[in-house]
């Protein structure tokens, strides 16, 4: 892809980006937050390339390393910010709405 | 092996980034936010899968196994974690990211092909290495592993230029020649800056900084996908970088602060570096017992949580306190400051973890008006958030910073440790006022004791 088409997706992203949180309440602050952390996760994708086309071992370790990373900050990130979530939603409605939240006491 | 010709990968990395997009807009409203995050980890899924089907890769095994590695470790923290310690799990998390976005740019470096590329390597791999040593440090500062004031030495203005100066030059020796002891030099003066941006942060604005923190990584990921040509990467690092950008200036303002004030405040000694010394002022301290009848024939009680009602792990306490009050006739709700607790949105995390119905829970704006007509206003472990400082005394580090004015209700009573001023280092004329009582102890303690007065009534 050509370095003109690669500009012009990043400034629409940062449009996009702008726009899709310009609105939200201090209320999920927090979750948005982690929910972002856990969307640059996806530097997972640029680990697994480096090592699949790593030639020598020590390149090998390196990115596997990486890989390690970029999957605690991806997997981490989404888990933690769906156990936040959790917890905002079972009380909006009736307890009659909760078990299937959190199971096996999860609380 | 390469199932997926480079269309259907585009168009498949194309449906991530959307999924993406949806989840930073579904996580905007409590009704969709869960859904978002949802769709969110269905595109992350989609796009491993598909990197997987579209790439000449070797060493898939262990590219496996690391990713079984990455995730046994990753996702029991994530589940068992205390819900205070969320803001440090975050930060953690995000060096992480930010590191491994460092790591993939060291790597590519031999396959670089002209300084354009050079440039996006040397960009993510001193962003990264920041990202890194940053949140590094921000845990260390919220697990209390160091101290949460801001650290300042003489010379630390010096020392940050000579260590912008050098980041330059050997990022400059990096895209103009590519030699591979340049990019180290840079990895390690990059975790140099991180640590040197958020020693001088302390106390309630270390929140703050790992949101820029969060912002730095996306944008050290977009710059990795520019050096592999990928542009999910390019999308979900700038969404990141974008969103977090607006995120970190949105919790600045709710604070009350501007992220230059944050980030080099304590240089001018403009920053939350207040005192930690208790006052020796004369305050009207009482029982348990007393403000338990102060409490039970009342007739609008207002609770203020704060971030020592959390660490004292005493949100279920107070939710019982809630409900001994309520059997009483009494009308009970919870007014929320937006920065309670550590972060944004944090306090009421831990009040829905301790199962305090959403309705109870008042919002600032709404919660003002109400205190006019409250009889008690039962504070407990807060203290910056209700400091009528930051509306009288403009030199304040606080000044301008919304607060929770308790100082109109009838009575007011803080459940306080000791004297000593709140993260923000000032003290709060409040707690001097004649209608104000004080309890001291651990808020959990204090609470148990309420309770179980309020019951012998």
């Amino acid at each position: 892809m050509d370095g003109v088409a690669l500009l012009t997706i990043t400034v629409l992203a940062v449009f996009v980006g702008f726009e899709v949180v310009s609105k939200v309440t201090s209320t999920l602050h927090t979750p948005l937050m982690s929910g972002a952390n856990a969307i640059h996760g996806i530097i997972l994708i640029g680990a697994i390339i480096v090592a699949g086309q790593a030639e020598d071992t020590a390149t090998l370790v390196v990115a596997l390393i990486a890989v390690v990373l970029a999957t605690a900050n991806l997997v981490g990130g989404f888990v933690v910010t769906d156990r936040m979530l959790e917890m905002f939603r079972g009380r909006r409605k009736a307890p009659a709405d909760a078990p299937g939240v959190g199971e096996a006491g999860e609380r | 092996m390469i199932l997926l010709d480079p269309t259907w990968t585009a168009v498949l990395y194309l449906v991530s980034a959307v999924c993406f997009i949806l989840a930073l807009k579904g996580l905007s409203s409590p009704k969709t936010a869960r859904r978002g995050t949802l769709i969110g980890s269905a595109g992350a899924f989609l796009a491993v899968v598909t990197v997987f089907l579209s790439s000449k890769l070797d060493n898939i095994p262990w590219i496996l196994a690391a990713i079984a590695v990455g995730s046994a470790i990753a996702a029991p923290v994530a589940r068992r974690v205390q819900m205070t310690q969320m803001p440090q799990l975050v930060a953690m998390f995000n060096g992480v990211g930010g590191g491994a976005a460092a790591l993939v740019a060291l790597l590519e470096l031999p396959h670089a092909g002209d300084a354009w590329v050079r440039l996006a390597i040397a960009f993510t791999l001193f962003i990264g290495a920041v990202s890194f040593a940053g949140s590094m440090l921000t845990f260390a500062k919220l697990q209390e592993l160091m101290t949460t004031r801001p650290v300042v030495f003489p010379g630390l203005a010096v020392l940050t230029v000579l260590v912008a100066t050098a980041a330059l030059a050997a990022g400059a020796v990096l895209v103009v020649a590519g030699p591979a002891w340049a990019a180290i030099a840079l990895a390690v003066i990059g975790l140099a800056s991180g640590i040197l941006l958020v020693l001088p942060v302390g106390g309630a604005d270390v929140p703050i900084v790992i949101s820029l923190l969060n912002a730095f990584t996306g944008l050290a990921v977009a710059a990795s996908g520019l050096v592999l040509g990928n542009v999910l990467l390019v999308v979900a690092g700038t969404l990141v970088g974008a969103s977090g950008t607006i995120l970190t200036r949105a919790m600045a303002a709710a604070m009350g602060r501007s992220v230059q004030g944050i980030l080099f405040g304590a240089f001018r000694g403009g920053s939350t570096a207040g005192s930690t010394v208790a006052s020796d002022r004369p305050v009207r301290s009482s029982s348990a017992a007393d403000i338990a009848v102060l409490l039970g024939y009342a007739q609008k009680v207002v609770l203020v949580p704060g971030y020592g009602l959390a660490v004292a792990q005493g949100q279920h306490t107070i939710a019982e306190l809630q409900a001994a009050l309520e059997e009483r006739g009494i009308e009970v709700s919870y007014a929320i400051h937006p920065v309670a607790g550590r972060m944004p949105g944090h306090m009421n995390v831990l009040l829905a973890e301790a199962d305090v119905p959403y309705e109870s829970l008042v919002e600032m704006d709404r919660a003002n008006p109400g205190f006019r007509t409250t009889d008690v206003a039962l504070v407990v472990g807060a203290n910056d958030v209700v400091n009528p400082a930051a509306k009288t005394t403009p030199g304040s580090p606080i000044h301008g910073m919304p607060i929770l004015e308790v100082g109109d209700a009838k009575q007011v009573v803080f459940l306080k440790r000791s004297m000593r001023p709140g993260f923000a280092g000032i003290e709060n004329e409040l707690l001097f006022d004649p209608k104000t009582t004080l309890l001291f102890g651990d808020a959990k303690a204090s609470l148990t004791e309420l309770l179980a007065a309020v019951k012998a009534l």
